[in-house]
């Protein structure tokens, strides 16, 4: 049941999987759907969907697949199709009156359940007739929009349905929550851990269990130890390359950028365009009036920074060689020289770029300054970042 | 079992349909949304609805997945080894429960309710991944493994601070609160203030709807910060026609309770400024 809505689900880039599934049917087994359209839809998205990011997709998907599940002639179902007697009874129950089940009961024949129910569905259906049945949505789904009759087969319920004149999954509500940008930033964390380097520092909290032992041992009382907890030491500086071709990777950049902020305690970070020569910035917006001496920041920051730079290293090769050769200023040393600086500065050093790395051959500087880090370049992809980080440790 | 709402907080269908899938198929139920919109006030009222008792764990950036579990007091032990207590011969005596424990051995069913999951460290979801699948945990010190004797209905709340694991969220349900609707709020307030007069909530609604929209909002006022401020207004017993009073004025009256933050009521100062000067 429902694997083609599984699958389009897979499809459309929405990670279920098969425990979801089955946790699904188990939930239609035990009737927690109560054969309702609204119902059933909530229950879908509670199980498959494990992200905010996913609502609107989820929504599409959904109407792609039911679409039109609201306008199933029940009477062409009741009487085309072999269903199961109990559903049916479920279903009379909702549909007939108190009244009209006992009297149906009491004669006690399956096939009066039956004419009733169908007698009942042409009422409806005959009901409704004429009025405003169809209300378009107004283009708000992209598989085209379609009506909504609003009472449909809900007749005999108690509350109001006034407020779904459009089916809940065509409104879309969650649009804005669909960003694909977060994606990955958890995994990111991830391989970035393996940078973790802990250390002792701060106040003494913790209980030191080996130095109280030794020393109660050796002064005859208790004589409890503690000690600092344990802290991610690890020190980075990174350096962003921003503007002119580095604009296609703003999105991998941030999202590297804000996994790096959360995972390191102190982080540094400055900004240079193309190769780093005697300038670099803080902020981008003002990056012509504050500039800070790259010199500084190298006597500032010691040896025991991991320096990052995170760059596409694609430009023309005078800028790494030549003096003058920077595209935006005149530069009195050559980028080349900068790079040593800084490579001497921090020997554990890293350049994340985030072209597929296939095409990195292709460009000459890319090869250039790969050859200056000492092949200490990797792409920004998971794999890549996993292989920087044990380069760095 | 079932989870339909109550008298002081209005659920919306499909929260029910997630909340009694959760409780269905005991399984963990994730709770998104934006702060304020009642998150932890959900689990205190399906406590509350079904009678059943809550135990909360509230988790911070120090907090360590076995700490809901239990903690060895070693130090405790220590001293007591050196008192000569009697106490020290048996180890469960310095094992202090934590918050799934006790709902584990609970006698009767319970709600636990683990409050801002995404504050602890990236790796907290992971560690806890068996014991909120299965229910059951291992005591390494004294070797005995607690099982659920009935399997808690389990909330779980997150401000999306942190990406969660796929394979925790897996094992849960999930709901996204999202914010309410003209409709919902109205009710949401009527529930709480009965006897507010008719205008006046449509007056302050509207108000409050569009300080919401103003953009550049570091903080949007959310459900709870419209209770507190219809509180406010009611209290000081402010009418309709007063808050309607001044168009121009963007700022409404007694706005402290809707806006948190100063760059926000700057923001709406320099807006009120703009507008005057119209």
């Amino acid at each position: 049941m429902f694997t083609r809505f599984f699958q389009d689900l897979r499809n459309y880039g929405i990670p279920v999987s098969l425990l979801e599934f089955l946790s699904f049917l188990t939930c239609l087994q035990k009737g927690l759907a109560e054969f309702e359209v609204d119902k059933f839809y909530f229950l879908a998205k509670t199980n498959f969907v494990k992200h905010e990011k996913y609502l609107d997709m989820f929504d599409q998907v959904f109407s792609k697949n039911f679409n039109g599940i609201e306008d199933l002639d029940l009477n062409l179902l009741v009487s085309e199709i072999d269903l199961p007697k109990q559903w049916l009874e479920k279903l009379a129950e909702k549909i007939l009156s108190k009244e009209e089940m006992e009297e149906v009961r009491a004669t006690g024949s399956f096939d009066k359940l039956m004419e009733t129910l169908k007698q009942r569905l042409q009422e409806q259906k005959d009901r409704h007739q004429g009025g405003s049945k169809w209300i378009g949505t107004a283009g708000t789904s992209p598989f085209g929009a379609y009506g909504y009759n609003p009472e449909g087969i809900r007749i005999g319920q108690a509350n109001s349905r006034h407020q779904k004149a459009i089916k809940v999954w065509d409104k879309r509500l969650f649009k804005n929550l669909d960003e694909n940008s977060e994606i990955g930033s958890r995994s990111m964390k991830i391989a970035l851990k393996r940078l973790r380097k802990w250390a002792r520092d701060g106040v003494d909290e913790e209980l030191d269990l080996d130095d109280t032992i030794s020393t109660t041992a050796r002064t005859g009382f208790l004589n409890i130890k503690t000690r600092p907890e344990r802290q991610n030491s690890v020190k980075v500086l990174l350096f962003f390359d921003v503007g002119g071709s580095m604009d296609t990777y703003i999105a991998q950049v941030e999202e590297l950028f804000s996994a790096t902020r959360s995972a390191f305690k102190h982080l540094e970070y400055y900004y240079f365009h193309n190769c780093l020569y005697e300038g670099v910035w803080k902020n981008n917006l003002r990056r012509w009036e504050e500039k800070d001496n790259t010199v500084d920041v190298i006597n500032k920051y010691n040896k025991d920074y991991k320096c990052i730079f995170v760059g596409d290293a694609a430009m023309s090769p005078y800028e790494i060689e030549m003096i003058g050769g920077a595209n935006e200023h005149y530069n009195p040393e050559s980028g080349r020289i900068w790079l040593e600086r800084a490579k001497i500065q921090w020997p554990n050093h890293l350049w994340i770029n985030p072209t597929p790395k296939e095409y990195w051959q292709y460009t000459q500087s890319t090869v250039m300054i790969q050859d200056i880090f000492d092949n200490r370049m990797v792409p920004l992809t998971l794999h890549g970042l996993e292989d920087g980080m044990k380069m760095l440790t | 079992m079932k989870f339909n709402g109550t008298n002081s907080y209005i659920a919306t269908e499909d929260l029910k349909v997630a909340v009694n899938a959760a409780i269905t198929l005991e399984r963990p139920l994730l709770v998104k949304g934006e702060p304020g919109t009642g998150k932890t006030e959900l689990a205190k009222q399906i406590a509350s609805k079904l009678n059943l008792e809550i135990l909360e764990w509230n988790i911070k950036s120090t907090t360590r997945a076995h700490q809901g579990l239990y903690e060895y007091d070693a130090v405790s032990r220590l001293r007591d080894s050196q008192l000569g207590d009697e106490k020290v011969k048996e180890i469960r005596n310095y094992i202090k429960k934590g918050t799934i424990w006790s709902a584990f051995a609970s006698k009767n069913k319970v709600v636990l309710l683990i409050d801002e999951i995404d504050k602890a460290d990236i790796e907290f979801p992971n560690d806890l991944l068996h014991e909120l699948d299965k229910m059951q945990f291992h005591v390494y010190e004294t070797g005995e493994t607690i099982s659920a004797k009935h399997r808690p209905i389990v909330i779980i709340t997150s401000n999306n601070e942190k990406e969660l694991p796929d394979a925790f969220l897996r094992r849960c349900f999930f709901h996204y609160i999202r914010f309410p609707d003209k409709e919902t709020l109205s009710e949401i307030i009527k529930v709480h203030f009965p006897d507010i007069k008719k205008n006046l909530l449509q007056t302050a609604l509207e108000n409050f709807f569009n300080v919401r929209e103003v953009p550049g909002l570091k903080k949007k006022p959310s459900t709870s910060e419209i209770l507190d401020w219809i509180k406010l207004l009611l209290a000081e017993d402010i009418s309709s026609e007063d808050l309607r009073q001044n168009p121009k004025n963007m700022l409404p009256k007694l706005h402290g309770a809707l806006l948190k933050n100063e760059q926000d009521v700057q923001l709406f100062e320099k807006l009120a400024f703009l507008a005057r000067n119209q």
